[in-house]
């Protein structure tokens, strides 16, 4: 890579809690993202995949290691002007929409504390931008379904025009047909807008689907590095990522027997 | 329970099986008129939210309570009919004779209560036995569902296993009755994939193992066509379709067919997923 990644993590490395109860939930994980490019971490529960997002967004602490954005290391605290580069999208529809705020209000908040103008009409454009009717705009969110609240998330996240989107298993708590339509609104929005995304989930076929090259996670560690094409191929090295592999086509019968 | 059928009727017969809920709105229908019948083999109900499948398992236990209704031209368990049984006489079918494993442990099992204690609870409400006896028969129940340090699980609190962990206790539990019909509702969906697979070679091996019949409530299609027999698929409270699981690939009813393509695949590129275009005929199928 010549240019300067977009995203950078070096030898990252991310420790919680305290005394006997400490875990060492990241421990020392590199990569690199590309402008415009997506990259995937995957992995199961206890992988340390959610933690990297929470790290690089200042939610998890980083204990060593760094993160960096366009060449810049990020310190301790995360200011706007992070903020209107880098945004999130959290898994559960349901809880990080504030129940009480309007679609409206939850879209404005950011706008003002940017002290952007002009807010209705990003309002109305960030609705239509993931295909929304404006008609949603006064509604609380217990009014929508799980994938409109998830539109909504990335509507939030995209309106103060970032570059990169921190993906956090965005769709699984969907239903299948619903996850294809938001899989696609993201694919779209990247397209349009040239975005950089760091998409975590624990499906690889989602992974796969979304992402150029993605790094296969277990217990806070990368345990391999995966270019495009490798696991349409089933190019992989390590046993783990193998095991994960075969473990998405499904169940198999011992002995192939009918039943 | 007096009737004594033949060992080819099947297990469990559901004709016309309707769910409905009063609400303010007016009638609120979960499941319309549905029919089916499981043997002793594995039987998926597939649908997505709002589909009908996890009320049409709870209707079978009749735990559908008000302002729920459930109505059935035939709901009956080897030849017995499940809606005339006093709620006693249900009791005893319940858990006894059909066994049901809910989706998460976390919140199946008592969380203040060790292990041994929920178990031997379950032991002793399907007879008597002595406490030596019930700590034999937990161990060798957590060794066949693969669990290898059972003295350990035996003392430790639900928070203190992982979720794998978890569901294997629960179905141990669920299997102590030693139950013909086992009623699964999303039992490996908050599980991680590797462990979600030995869960259900688990279920598997007790199939074929003991000829139990196994009712899968899922909303994974995939999943379900690797893992079972047959495949009922629900939409709005209808069977839209049923179709042997190998065959799934050739669905004829639009709805299945729409929620195989849109699954992405690995090695499937990353061209734009086919979405569903839901036609308002579908609910009359």
């Amino acid at each position: 890579m010549s240019e300067t990644p977009r995203i950078e993590a070096r030898d990252l490395a991310v420790t919680l809690g305290e005394g006997r109860t400490r875990v060492h939930a990241v421990k020392g994980v590199s990569f690199q993202v590309a402008p415009g490019e997506s990259f995937g971490l995957v992995g199961e529960s206890g992988s340390g995949k959610s933690t990297i997002l929470r790290a690089i967004c200042g939610l998890a602490p980083i204990s060593s290691g760094e993160v960096l954005v366009d060449g810049e290391r990020l310190d301790k605290r995360r200011d706007k002007r992070f903020a209107a580069v880098v945004q999130m999208v959290f898994q559960d529809p349901y809880g990080s929409l504030h129940p009480r705020h309007t679609i409206d209000r939850i879209l404005s908040e950011p706008l003002s504390i940017h002290g952007l103008k002009d807010r209705d009409r990003r309002v109305l454009q960030a609705l239509s931008d993931v295909g929304l009717d404006p008609a949603f705009r006064f509604r609380l969110p217990h009014q929508l379904s799980g994938g409109q609240r998830q539109r909504i998330a990335i509507a939030r996240a995209l309106i103060l025009e970032p570059a990169v989107l921190l993906l956090d298993e965005p769709t699984s708590a969907l239903d299948a047909s619903i996850q294809a339509e938001v899989l696609n609104l993201l694919t779209r929005l990247r397209a349009e807008r040239h975005l950089t995304y760091l998409f975590v989930s624990h499906d690889l076929a989602v992974v796969d689907h979304m992402c150029e090259r993605l790094l296969v996670m277990r217990g806070g560690e990368a345990v391999e590095a995966l270019e495009e094409g490798r696991l349409a191929t089933r190019d992989v090295r390590s046993d783990y990522a193998r095991k994960l592999m075969t473990a998405s086509d499904g169940f198999v019968r011992p002995q192939a027997s009918a039943g | 329970m007096s009737a004594s059928p033949s060992a080819d009727a099947p297990l469990l017969e559901v004709r016309n099986l309707r769910v409905g809920f009063d609400t303010r709105r007016g009638l609120v229908e979960a499941v319309r008129g549905i029919s089916f019948d499981v043997g002793r083999e594995r039987v998926a109900v597939v649908g997505e939210s709002g589909s009908g499948k996890s009320m049409t398992g709870r209707a079978i236990l009749r735990l559908v309570r008000p302002p729920g209704h459930v109505a059935a031209d035939r709901l009956a368990f080897r030849g017995t009919e499940l809606t005339g049984l006093s709620e006693k006489e249900m009791r005893a079918v319940r858990g006894g004779r059909i066994a049901m494993v809910m989706q998460d442990p976390k919140y199946s099992l008592n969380p203040v209560m060790r292990i041994d204690r929920q178990l031997s609870e379950a032991l002793r409400a399907h007879g008597r036995i002595s406490s030596t006896e019930a700590r034999r028969r937990m161990i060798a129940m957590l060794e066949d569902v693969q669990i290898r340090d059972p003295e350990r699980v035996l003392r430790a609190y639900p928070h203190e296993l992982s979720g794998g962990m978890g569901q294997r206790v629960m179905i141990a539990m669920m299997l102590i009755p030693e139950p013909e019909l086992l009623i699964t509702d999303e039992p490996t969906s908050a599980l991680d994939v590797t462990v979600q697979l030995e869960v259900l070679r688990i279920l598997d091996d007790l199939v074929r193992g003991r000829g139990m019949g196994l009712l899968f409530i899922s909303h994974d299609l995939r999943l379900v066509s690797t893992f079972c027999d047959r495949v009922l698929v629900m939409y709005r409270g209808r069977i839209v379709e049923e179709i042997a699981a190998d065959r799934l690939s050739e669905a004829r009813h639009p709805y299945t067919q729409g929620l195989l393509a849109c699954l992405p695949r690995i090695g499937g590129g990353h061209a734009t997923l086919p979405t569903l275009d839901r036609r308002p005929e579908w609910l009359n199928a």
